[in-house]
This record gives structure tokens, sequence and C-alpha cells, in this order.
């Protein structure tokens, strides 16, 4: 390295130059924009020119604090001439003289600017989803009008590759977790009853929580976070690599092809794997009561048959379908909703979990309010 | 290792490629190859689809591993170099990707400014003016560098990939297919603008290319790659005198003949 560049004052007659010295190039820049800055504060007054004769090497970096120095010299339209400049380095110079002096960023006085604009962004963002929902749902009735005028167009063999993966696969995992969380909700029963000597009512708490409630809850938020964001991967990616738009060009509907399997196949799934689910939660929790509230098997079964109606079960299978078409349409919306980069598929799929589990709870919302007016 | 403006002197290679083989599987795609790259010069790095182009690009930047062989880039063995030399390099060189390869998660200007973060500490003023002036270099509105990358036109993005690559005023420049996926006319402007920054700069480039357009209005030097070796270097008119039935072709199929043409 030689050594470090410099920014003399030197008078010349009645002239003041101000002479540039050694490498003025990146490494250096920390130190040559505090000389410019220097420069610039003493400057003004007298005709002054920049001598850059002496630097030994020029780069960007060099060059433009060159120039920052000539603009905040130029004084009432006059501005300092450079002097010494080798043919080599002239036309760099040139270069960085043709940038407009960069306004700095525009940032308002007003400090809960940005705040403020997240807020608007975030409702008018929430006004936008709620949009694309009706546009999806209606894009999806009137393809399902049209498979029921043609059901021979309808994706078999798509629907049944959508169904193993959202399905058969989904069922250890379902199985396991619904069977595990009938266990602790009969423990928790049980040794919260006991104090009142009412081990036995945890058959009906357990029977009426899980067939209702629990059993289509958990397994919906299971779907979402397992094959809602599959969705809206698979179908981002698509988007991003203009797959949906190739379809598009050849003729074909994307919901036709794209979403109607994928929303059929969740449609099926879904009650499947809340029956599923039910059974497991129950058995989970007929266990526990055995062994841990010493209910016996048969005790359990009786109390069961006597605690639960149908009613009971049916809430619990009529919500099912309609928790897999909001987690279907929400995946399909936010895969649809995908840009142009990677960052932007992560995001719309964390926004399809997150919109879908909320809308899951919101509907089991309107769910109990409509069952308990009906007497269900 | 003072290093002003390109002086001839042809001595002093700035890349130094000795011997390599480089190896995928059974099949050896680069077999002894031999090449330099002169200071101050654009090279133009043309030869078959397949024939190991980006290969060679991505083994001297280190991405690909040889078999065999040495690479020396501003004298410095790559192998034999200890982290801390290979960082000076790294520093000194500036790579455009064919794809530009931008971080999709920044916008123009923390694109541009990455670099130069990591290697200079900076105020905040300087480097958003060193920002403006890199876009404008290339030929840039300001308004730009608050984009982010996907909101890019293709020609837009090759041209802020190569801002990113000069962001630290490299000596050397890689450029993998600068002009693919531009129209004649970005294209065009493309060639323009990397023989402008070699003038302005300094610069020595390696541009991996198809272009024959490219090839004649902005490479000094041809190296042609065949059969994993360099079988032609030379000027223009040497390549077009060449009796190689490849080089042949290249330069005088009806493509070819069109451009000359023009």
């Amino acid at each position: 390295m030689d050594s470090n560049p410099t920014l003399e004052k030197v008078a010349k007659g009645n002239a003041l130059a101000l002479c540039a010295a050694g490498p003025w190039t990146a490494p250096f820049a920390p130190a040559l924009e505090r000389m410019v800055a220097e420069a610039e504060a003493s400057g003004g007054g007298g005709t002054i020119s920049i001598d850059v004769s002496q630097v030994s090497r020029l780069d960007t970096f060099g060059a433009w604090l060159i120039e920052r120095l000539r603009r905040s010299l130029t004084n009432g339209g006059v501005e300092p001439p450079i002097a010494g400049l080798s043919a080599a380095y002239a036309s760099l110079v040139n270069e960085v003289r043709r940038v407009q002096s960069s306004d700095a960023p525009t940032t308002s006085p007003l400090r809960l600017r940005a705040p403020l604009e997240q807020i608007g962004r975030s409702v008018v963002g929430f006004g936008d989803t709620l949009v694309n929902l009706v546009a999806m749902t209606g894009a999806v009735t009137v393809s399902t009008l049209r498979l029921l005028r043609h059901p021979l167009s309808f994706r078999l063999t798509s629907t049944v590759h959508h169904l193993e993966q959202v399905c058969w696969r989904a069922v250890p995992i379902v199985v396991l977790i619904t069977f595990l969380i009938g266990c602790i909700v009969a423990q928790q029963g049980i040794f919260h009853f006991r104090k009142f000597g009412a081990d036995v009512f945890v058959v009906d708490m357990l029977g009426v929580l899980v067939l209702r409630e629990l059993g289509v809850l958990l397994v919906a938020i299971m779907v979402a976070g397992r094959s809602g964001s599959a969705y809206t991967a698979e179908l981002g990616s698509m988007k991003m690599r203009e797959e949906i738009d190739a379809l598009r060009t050849m003729g074909f509907d994307p919901t036709d092809v794209l979403v109607m399997p994928r929303l059929v196949a969740l449609l099926l799934a879904v009650p499947m794997l809340t029956f599923l689910g039910v059974i497991a939660a129950l058995y989970g929790g007929g266990l526990v009561a055995w062994l841990y509230g010493g209910v016996e098997p048969d005790a359990f079964l009786m109390r069961l048959r006597d605690s639960i109606s149908i009613d009971h079960f049916i809430v619990g299978m009529i919500k099912a379908p309609v928790m897999a078409l909001v987690i279907a349409v929400v995946a399909c919306v936010e895969g649809m909703a995908v840009q142009g980069s990677a960052e932007s598929l992560g995001r719309h799929t964390t926004s399809s979990v997150v919109k879908s589990i909320f809308f899951v709870i919101v509907m089991d919302g309107l769910f109990a309010i409509i069952f308990a007016s009906i007497g269900m | 290792m003072a290093k002003s403006m390109p002086k001839k002197k042809p001595a002093e290679p700035i890349i130094r490629v000795r011997d390599v083989t480089v190896q995928f599987g059974a099949t050896k795609v680069l077999d002894g190859l031999d090449l330099d790259v002169q200071r101050g010069e654009i090279l133009g790095f043309v030869g078959p689809s397949g024939a190991g182009k980006s290969v060679l690009t991505r083994t001297i930047i280190g991405l690909v591993p040889k078999i065999s062989g040495s690479i020396e880039v501003f004298g410095v063995d790559l192998d034999k170099a200890n982290a801390r030399e290979r960082r000076s390099v790294e520093r000194r060189w500036g790579i455009l990707f064919q794809q530009g390869a931008l971080f999709s998660s920044l916008t123009v200007r923390q694109n541009i400014q990455f670099p130069v973060r990591e290697y200079l500490k900076l105020s905040q003023r300087l480097l958003d003016e060193i920002t403006i002036a890199k876009l404008a270099m290339v030929g840039l509105r300001p308004e730009v560098a608050d984009r982010m990358p996907s909101e890019l036109s293709g020609g837009m993005i090759k041209r802020v990939a190569l801002a990113r690559a000069l962001a630290l005023d490299p000596e050397l420049v890689f450029l993998d297919e600068p002009t693919s996926g531009l129209d004649p006319i970005g294209a065009g402007e493309f060639d323009e603008l990397v023989r402008t920054l070699q003038r302005t700069l300094g610069l020595t480039v390696f541009m991996v290319t198809h272009d024959l357009d490219s090839l004649h209005t902005a490479c000094d030097r041809i190296a042609v790659l065949g059969d994993g070796k360099i079988i032609a270097a030379g000027s223009m008119g040497e390549m077009k005198a060449s009796r190689h039935p490849w080089l042949r072709q290249y330069f005088h199929g009806k493509r070819a003949r069109a451009v000359a043409g023009a």
C-alpha cells in the first residue's frame, strides 16, 4: 500500500487551490469523505481550483468525492476548474459528472407516517383478501356448475393423487395427535372432577367436546398447516414460473385444472380424517379413564352411549367439509397471489396457514351460534 | 500492487489457467485447459452449447472443484491462498451471473450496497451517492434504486446485476452470457456499456457469450472452447481466417454473414 491520500489548501498567488494527492480509492473512502467535508466547510471565498495532478490512483469512489467537492464549491454558477486531470481519469470523472445530484430520500417530518402507512396497508390488504376469497368462491362455483353439466371433464387422476397426499398420508399424524389430545383432556377432567367426586362425568365431557369441537378443529388446523401450505406453495411456484399463464394460453381454466382437484380432495379428506380423529381421541380418552381414572371400558361405553346422541356426531361432521372448503379456498387464493420472487412465495405460504386457521375458528364460532339457535 | 488505468503491459496476465481438468462423473468437461487473460482486455469466450464455458468460469471463481491444474488470478494461486488472500482477491473481482442472481428480498439499492457494506465502512450518505452513481453508469435512473428485483424487466436485472458486480470498483469482471435474453437493441446497448466501463474504469472483462454482435463490437480477443481445450484464441480477424471446422461454421454461418453484412 502506498501512502495515505491527502487534500491540502495551497495558495497560488491570489487563487486558492485544493491539492489532492495519493490514492483516492475505495479503501480510503471514509478518510477522504472527512477531508472533503472539512474542505467544504472551510471552502468558499476567493477563487478556488481543484488540483488532482498528484493523485496516484482514482476509482469511482474518489472520483465521486472530487465531484461532490466541486459541486459544493460551485458558487453562483461558477464551477471550480479541475486541474491536472490525466487523460486516463478524465473519462471516469466525466462519467461521474453526469450523475444527477441525488435527492435525499424523502422522509416525512411526521414520525407516525410509517406505522400509519402500515396500518393502512393492512386494512386494504384485508379488504383485498376478502374480495379475492369471494372471487375464488365464485370461480369454484362456476367450475362446479360446469362439471355438473360435463361430469366427464372432471380430473379424477389428479384428484386421487391429491387425495393420497392430503388424506392417506395424513392419517398417522392426525390419529396420533388426536389420540394424545383425547388422553390429555380425559386426564385433566378426571384430575379436577375427582375433587367433587364426579369422575364419571369426564365421559360426558370427553364425548361432547371431542365429537362437537375438538375432533374437527384439530383436524382442520392440522390440515391447514400440512396441506393448505402445500397447496399454496405448489400453486405459488407454478405462478412464479409462468406455468399458470401457460395453462391459460392453452385454453385451460386454472380453476378447473388446479383448484378443483385439490378442493375435491380436501372436501373428501377432512371428513374422513375428522372421523378417524374423533375415534382416536375417544379411544385415548377411554384408555386414560380406565388406566388413570379406574373407569372400566364397559362402564365407559355405557356412559358414553347415554351421554351423547347422534346429533353431536352430526354437528362435527357437518362442519368438516365446510372447514375443508375454507382451507382450500384460502390456500388457492394465496397461491395465485404469489408474485415473482421466492420471498413472496414464503410470505404467502405463511399467510395461507395463518388465514385459514383464523377463518376455521371464525366458522366454528358461527356454527356454534347456528347450532345453538336450532337446538342441536 | 498499485494498479491504475490499463497500460499495455502484455506480459502480465490477470488470469492464468494452466492444465486445468474438471470432471463430472465419468465425463471430462475440461481436459488440460490453458488460458491467459491479459490486463485491460475484453476477452470473449465462445464455444458450442455444453462445451463447458460456464464450467470454466465457475472453476476460475472457485464454485466448481477441479481435478488437476492451477489457476492464478492477480498472481495469486487460489488453491494455495489462505482465507485472507482469497478474500482480497474476491474483493477485486465482480461477477455477473447469467440470471442476475440479485437477492430477491433486498431492494436494488440494498443489493448494490451489500458488498460495499461488507468491505468498507462508509457513511450512509456516501453509500447512497455511490449507489446512484453506479446506477447511472449502467444507464439506470435513480428511481430504480427503491424497486425490488421482482419489479424489474430482464434488461434492467442485468444492468442492476452489473452495477452490483461493479460496486467495489473491481479490476476484473466475469460476465456470464450478459446479453442473453435481451432484445438486439438492449444487447447492443449492453455491449456499448461494457466497452465504456472498460475504458473509464480500466476493467478487464471475461465474457462468456453466444452473441456474435457482442464478439464483433465489444471484444478485443476471442477464445474458443472445444473438446475441453482452448482450440483457438485471437482477434476476430484471426478467428475468421481459421481453418477449424467449428470455427468456420460459427464465424461463416448464415447468422455470422448477416451480422457481418449489417
